[in-house]
C-alpha cells in the first residue's frame, strides 16, 4: 500500500539477491570464533558464583603457577577510568561501570559477573586454572526485582548511589533508584473528573534475551609498538573502539577493530564483555587472545533486556483519549541505564494526549546489566498501554482499531517530550490494518479471540561516512563501516546503484574495519538504511558531479551543459554527446585519475515507525497453551529499498515479540540464579510454534530522506505483547497483566490454581 | 573438561570386563544426554563405554508370542520405520518420535532414555503403559524387572556396577486393547515434558466393559509413576467421562512434583488429570479400532 506517488525507481523496490548470501549458506563466511592467528591462544572467565557477594580477595597465584597458563588478569588490571558518559549509540553507560562490569572491582553484582580472565596454551588448561583461582566473598542478600529493589530496606548494590529526582537533585538516602524521571503535561485531574471511563491497571514484564544464535567473542592482539587490535562480532566497531580506548586509556589511533560477520545482535552486540579482558591477557603474555561465550554465559552475563512494573490509569471522554498517567520502574540490572526513559516516551506517541503524566524510574536489581533489544523499553510500555487502550474500547463499545484511528497522533502532534510528529504514517498503518483481509474475516470458534494493538519508535539517525570507488569496468565498490545485520550490505548497494543509475549487480559493498573508513555510528536504532544510505546517496552524487565535471573536460563544455540521467551522461543541446557511466568509468586515468565519491552525514530526521498489529489465538483451556492461528502486521516504513528484507525484519520482530509474550522470561530463584540459561528452558518460539506472518507494507515517505526511508528493523517488537495480551483476553475473558502468557499462568488463572 | 577414555566393545563380554576396569564408566548410545552432562560439568567419569557395537544391543524383533524386544541401542528412527511396529504397537511410535528432532532420532535409543533415568523421559510412560520389562546383564548373568521398578531417583536407578540394560522387552498385548502416550510442553517442539503421560485401556470382547488398564505418568515425581490403582479402578467399569474422571483424578492424585522452571506443583498436578483422561480417551479409540 503506498499512500503517495512514488517515484519511478529502478533498483529501490526490487528484490535481489544480498551479496553476502552464497558466504553464507556454503559457510564460508566469517564470524569472529573463526579467526586463527599465529600463535592464538584461548582464555577462559572466572564468572561470580553469586548474585551479590563482596569481593574480599582474590589469589590468583595458584592458577599462575599452573603448566600451560600465560597470563591472569582481574579487574586491578585495568586502569582507574572516569565516571565519564560512553554513549555507544543505543543505550549510554558511564566508564566507570563499564569497567566494572567487564571485572568486578569491589563487588559481584550478578551471578555470571566476571572476575578474572585466563590465557593459556589451550582452553582446557584455562577451564582448569580459573578452578585454581581463590575468591573470598561475603555473600550478600540480592535483590531480584524492581519493587523489592525500591522498599526503603532493601540492600543496596551500591551504596554511594543516590536517586537522581526529576527536579535534577540527588536523594538523600542512597537507594538502588538511580534515577527518576517525569514528563507532565496538561490537568490529569480535572480530565479524570470529567472522564467518561477510566481505566487503571499494573503491569509485571520479565527480564528477557534477544537470544541471537552466536555467542559472543573476542580476540585481542596487542602489537609489541602498543597498537591494539581487536576482532569481534559486534553491531558497532567504532562504539568497541571507543569503549575500549576509554576502559584501557589508549588513544582510539591506537586501536583497529575488525569486525567480523554476525550471527544476529537485536541490540545486544553494542557493549564490550570479552574485548577489553582478551586485550589485558594478550598485552600480559603478549600473544593474540581469544575469548569465547557459551550460552549459558550470554544469559547470565550480557545484555538482555528490563523487566519491570508499571502502573497506568487513562480516562476516555466522547471517545478520545483525555489523560494517561503512567508509571515504570525498569530493572536496569547491576549498573544504571535501563531503557525506561525510551519506553516512557514511545508508548504514547501514536496518540494525541493532552494531559499526561509520566514517571520513568531506573532501578538497579543483582542481575546482567542491560542492553539494547529492538525498541528498548517501547515493547514493555506498550504492554501496559496498549492493554489499557483494549480495556478503554471495550468500554466505550467502539472498534479497537477505530478507536486508535480516532485518537492518533499525526504531523504537528506533540509527544509528551513536546516535540512535535512530522510528517508520520500513524493513521495511514491503522486504516492499512483495518483493511486488511485479516481484520475483516470474522474470527469464530470456541477459545479463539482477536487482539489489536499498536506501537512507535523513535528511529535514529547519527553518523555514517561512506566511500566509493568507480573500477575502470563500470562497477563501484562500496567501502562501509556499517555492521550488516539485516542486509543493509544489499539495501546501501541498492541505494548507491538507485543514485548512480546503474544495476545493482555493479555495486560490490564492503564493511570494513575501523582503520579504513570514517566514523560510523551503531547499527542499531533502525539507523543503517536509513543513515548509511544518506551517506551512500551523498556518495553518489558526488560520482555524479565529478563525472560531470570530467565529461565537460572531454567535450570541452561548461559542467551546467551536462545532465547525468539514468545512468549516462549527456550534452543537454547535443544529443551526439552521450556517455555511459562505464564508458566514462573507463576513461578515469586520461581525464584525471581514480575517482571516489564520499559521504558522511550526521543524519537528523529519522522519520519515527508506527506498526499496528492484528493476532488471532487460540487458548486450550484445559492446559492454558496460546496458539497464534494468525498475525497480520502493518508498518509504515517510508520506502521499501529492498521489500523482502523489509518484510522480514517485520515478521521477525513479530517472531520475537511473540516469544516475549507467551513464554520467554528470567527464571530466577531465590538465590539469583538464572536457572534457566539455555535454549532448552529459555523458551524462544520455533518454527513449529508459528503461522506465516502476513505483512503489509505502508509507504509515507520520510521527507527527511532522499528515498524516503524510515527505518523498520525496531518498531514491530513493540505491539506483540499487548497485541497477544489483548487476543487472549478476547478469548478467555482473562487479562493477563504479567508476562509471559505461559501456559502455567493461564492454566493457573483460568482452573483458579494455587 | 578433562581427559576421557573411549571404549568401544563389540560384544557383551567385552563391555562387562570394561565395567570391571577399576575405572568410573558412562554408556555412549546415543549420546545425546550424556555428552552434554560431560560437557556441562554435571557428570565426570574416568572412560566412556560405546555401546553401539555389541550385537544383542543393536537388534530388536518379535517373539513367537508376539512381544517385541528391542536392543537398548536401536535408534528410535529404526524403530518408527518399521512398518509392522507402526501398527501393531502405535504407543512405541507415540514416544520415539517425541524424543528430540530427527537427527537425535537417528541416535537416540530407549536404553539411553531409560538409562539416563530423567524423571520426565519420554519414552517411558509409555513403556510402562504397555507393561514392558528390561532385561539387565552383567558378568554374573541376566536379571529381567519391571520397567517401574527400574528408577530409584532423577538419574538414579537400580543398575548395579557392572551392569547394563540389554533390551526392552514389549510383552504381547491383550486382544481388544489400545495404547497411547503423549505429553505437555510449552511449545510444540524442543522441550521437556511439564507432564508425560501412557495409558493403556484393554476391553472385553464385547468392546462395552474395561478389563483392564494400564496409566503411567511422568515429570510429577522424582522417578515415573506407574499408578496401578488409578488402572485398577477402570476394571469392570465401561468406558465413560464418569469413570475416565475418576481415573484421571487417582492418577493426579499420585502426583507429588515440585515447582521449578519447567511448571508448578498446581498446574503439573492439574496437568496430570487432563493429560491422562486425554491417554485414556485416545487409548480407547485405538482399543475399538484394534
Amino acid at each position: 500500500m503506498t499512500t503517495t506517488e512514488k517515484p519511478d525507481y529502478k533498483v529501490i523496490g526490487t528484490r535481489p539477491i544480498r551479496p553476502d548470501g552464497v558466504e553464507k549458506v556454503t559457510g564460508k563466511a566469517l564470524y569472529g570464533a573463526d579467526i586463527h592467528l599465529p600463535d592464538l591462544v584461548q582464555g577462559a572467565v572466572l564468572r561470580s558464583p553469586h548474585a551479590h557477594a563482596r569481593i574480599l580477595s582474590i589469589d590468583t597465584s595458584a592458577a599462575e603457577a599452573m603448566s600451560g597458563v600465560l597470563a591472569v588478569v582481574t579487574h586491578s588490571d585495568l586502569p582507574v577510568v572516569a565516571d565519564k558518559v560512553l554513549d555507544m549509540g543505543e543505550g549510554a553507560s558511564t566508564a566507570s561501570d563499564m569497567s566494572k562490569n567487564v571485572l568486578a572491582a569491589d563487588k559481584a553484582l550478578y551471578r555470571g559477573h566476571a572476575i578474572a580472565g585466563v590465557a593459556a596454551t589451550n582452553v582446557h588448561d584455562a577451564l582448569t586454572a580459573i578452578e585454581a583461582i581463590k575468591v573470598e566473598y561475603e555473600v550478600l542478600p540480592p535483590v531480584l526485582n524492581v519493587q523489592d529493589a525500591m522498599r526503603d530496606d532493601a540492600p543496596l548494590l551500591d551504596e554511594s548511589r543516590h536517586t537522581r529526582n526529576p527536579d535534577g537533585e540527588e536523594s538523600d538516602n542512597a537507594s538502588n533508584v538511580a534515577a527518576h524521571n517525569r514528563f507532565e503535561g496538561g490537568d490529569v485531574d480535572a480530565a479524570y473528573a470529567e472522564a467518561d471511563v477510566v481505566v487503571e491497571r499494573e503491569f509485571d514484564t520479565k527480564m528477557v534475551h534477544q537470544g541471537y544464535i552466536e555467542p559472543h567473542n573476542g580476540t585481542a592482539n596487542w602489537n609489541s609498538d602498543g597498537t591494539l587490535t581487536v576482532w569481534t562480532s559486534t553491531q558497532g566497531a567504532f562504539a568497541v573502539r571507543g569503549a575500549l580506548a576509554e576502559l584501557l586509556q589508549l588513544p582510539v589511533s591506537r586501536i583497529r577493530v575488525i569486525p567480523m560477520e554476525i550471527g544476529g545482535g537485536f541490540g545486544g552486540k553494542i557493549g564490550v564483555y570479552l574485548e577489553p579482558v582478551a586485550a589485558l591477557l594478550s598485552r600480559k603474555c603478549g600473544r593474540p587472545v581469544q575469548l569465547t561465550m557459551d550460552r549459558t554465559d550470554v544469559f547470565q552475563a550480557t545484555g538482555p533486556t528490563s523487566g519491570g512494573h508499571m502502573k497506568g490509569k487513562i480516562a476516555v471522554k466522547d471517545g478520545k483519549i483525555t489523560a494517561a498517567e503512567v508509571s515504570l520502574a525498569f530493572e536496569a540490572g547491576a549498573f544504571p541505564g535501563s531503557p525506561v526513559m525510551a519506553g516512557a516516551m514511545c508508548m504514547l506517541s501514536p496518540y494525541e494526549v493532552e494531559n499526561f503524566k509520566v514517571d520513568a524510574y531506573d532501578v538497579v536489581v543483582n542481575k546482567p546489566k542491560v542492553a539494547a533489544y529492538r525498541a528498548p523499553g517501547a515493547p514493555n510500555a506498550s504492554f501496559c498501554v496498549e492493554q489499557l487502550i483494549d480495556e478503554l474500547a471495550r468500554e466505550t463499545g467502539v472498534d479497537p482499531l477505530q478507536f486508535r484511528l480516532d485518537n492518533s497522533a499525526h504531523e504537528g502532534t506533540r509527544m509528551i517530550t513536546g516535540v512535535a510528529h512530522p510528517r508520520i504514517g500513524q493513521e495511514e498503518t491503522v486504516q492499512a490494518a483495518q483493511a486488511s483481509d485479516h481484520y475483516n474475516s470474522p474470527i469464530e470458534g470456541p477459545n479463539r479471540g482477536r487482539g489489536v494493538a499498536g506501537g512507535f519508535w523513535f528511529n535514529a539517525g547519527m553518523q555514517s561516512s561512506v566511500v566509493a570507488s568507480v573500477n575502470p569496468d563500470g562497477t563501484v565498490n562500496l567501502i562501509e563501516g556499517s555492521t550488516d545485520i539485516g542486509g543493509t550490505r544489499a539495501s546501501l548497494a541498492m541505494q548507491l546503484a538507485e543514485t548512480l543509475g546503474i544495476e545493482y549487480d555493479s555495486v560490490r559493498p564492503t564493511v570494513v574495519d575501523t582503520d579504513s573508513v570514517g566514523h560510523n555510528d551503531v547499527t542499531g536504532g533502525s539507523r543503517t538504511a536509513y543513515a548509511s544510505g544518506q551517506a551512500v546517496y551523498e556518495a553518489g552524487l558526488d560520482i555524479q558531479q565529478q563525472m560531470v565535471a570530467r565529461a565537460a573536460q572531454l567535450w570541452e563544455c561548461e559542467a551546467e551543459d551536462i545532465e547525468y540521467v539514468d545512468g549516462a551522461l549527456r550534452h543537454t543541446s547535443d544529443s551526439e554527446k552521450t556517455m555511459t557511466f562505464a564508458e566514462l568509468a573507463g576513461k578515469q586515468m586520461e581525464t584525471g585519475g581514480p575517482l571516489q565519491g564520499r559521504g558522511s552525514v550526521v543524519a537528523r530526521s529519522p522519520g519515527a515507525a508506527f506498526g499496528v498489529h492484528v493476532v488471532d489465538v487460540e487458548v486450550d483451556p484445559d492446559t492454558g497453551k496460546v496458539d497464534i492461528l494468525r498475525y497480520t502486521i502493518a508498518q509504515d516504513v517510508g520506502t521499501a529499498v529492498h521489500p523482502a528484507y523489509v518484510e522480514g525484519q517485520m515478521q521477525g520482530g513479530v517472531v520475537q515479540g511473540i516469544g516475549w509474550a507467551l513464554n520467554e522470561e528470567y527464571y530466577y530463584g531465590e538465590d539469583g540464579r538464572m536457572e534457566n540459561a539455555s535454549f532448552l528452558d529459555y523458551r524462544m518460539p520455533t518454527s513449529l510454534d508459528l503461522p506465516m506472518i502476513d505483512t503489509i507494507i505502508v509507504e509515507v515517505p520520510n521527507p527527511g530522506h532522499p528515498y524516503g526511508v524510515r527505518g523498520v528493523g525496531e518498531v514491530p517488537i513493540v505491539p506483540p505483547l499487548a497485541a497477544i495480551a489483548n487476543a487472549v483476553h478476547d478469548a478467555t475473558g482473562h487479562r493477563f497483566t504479567e508476562l509471559p502468557i505461559s501456559p502455567r499462568r493461564v492454566v493457573e488463572e483460568l482452573h483458579n490454581l494455587q | 573438561m578433562k581427559e576421557i577414555d573411549y571404549l568401544a566393545p563389540s560384544s557383551l563380554g567385552e563391555a562387562y570386563a570394561a565395567l570391571q576396569n577399576g575405572k568410573t564408566s558412562a554408556f555412549l548410545a546415543g549420546g545425546t544426554d550424556i555428552i552434554v552432562q560431560l560437557r556441562e560439568g554435571r557428570k565426570e567419569v574416568d572412560q566412556l563405554i560405546d555401546v553401539k557395537h555389541i550385537p544383542e544391543l543393536m537388534s530388536y524383533g518379535w517373539t513367537d508370542d508376539g512381544g517385541l524386544v528391542i536392543g537398548a541401542s536401536v535408534p528410535f528412527a529404526e524403530i518408527y520405520e518399521d512398518d509392522e511396529i507402526v501398527r501393531r504397537l502405535p504407543c512405541v511410535i507415540d514416544c520415539a518420535t517425541l524424543v528430540g528432532g530427527i537427527q537425535i532420532q537417528s541416535r537416540a535409543c530407549f536404553g539411553g532414555n531409560i538409562g539416563n533415568s530423567g524423571p520426565a523421559a519420554d519414552t517411558v510412560p509409555a513403556l510402562i503403559a504397555l507393561g514392558a520389562t528390561l532385561t539387565l546383564g552383567s558378568a554374573g548373568g541376566t536379571r529381567e524387572l519391571a520397567l517401574e521398578d527400574f528408577f530409584t531417583g532423577p538419574g538414579q536407578n537400580v543398575l548395579e556396577p557392572g551392569e547394563l540394560i540389554i533390551t526392552i522387552n514389549i510383552p504381547p498385548q491383550p486382544a481388544n486393547s489400545g495404547a497411547f502416550f503423549h505429553r505437555f510442553i510449552p511449545r510444540n517442539e524442543m522441550d521437556i515434558a511439564v507432564v508425560n503421560v501412557g495409558a493403556r485401556v484393554d476391553l472385553d470382547a464385547t468392546g462395552e466393559r474395561i478389563e483392564g488398564a494400564r496409566i503411567s505418568v511422568g515429570a510429577v515425581a522424582p522417578v515415573p509413576l506407574f499408578v496401578a490403582e488409578a488402572g485398577d479402578a477402570l476394571v469392570g467399569e465401561t468406558p465413560t467421562e464418569d469413570s475416565f474422571g475418576r481415573a484421571a483424578d487417582i492418577a493426579a492424585a499420585a502426583a507429588t512434583p515440585i515447582t521449578d522452571m519447567r511448571g508448578s506443583i498446581a498446574q503439573r498436578v492439574h496437568l496430570t488429570r487432563v493429560l491422562t483422561y486425554r491417554a485414556l480417551d485416545r487409548a480407547l479409540e485405538r482399543a475399538r479400532e484394534a
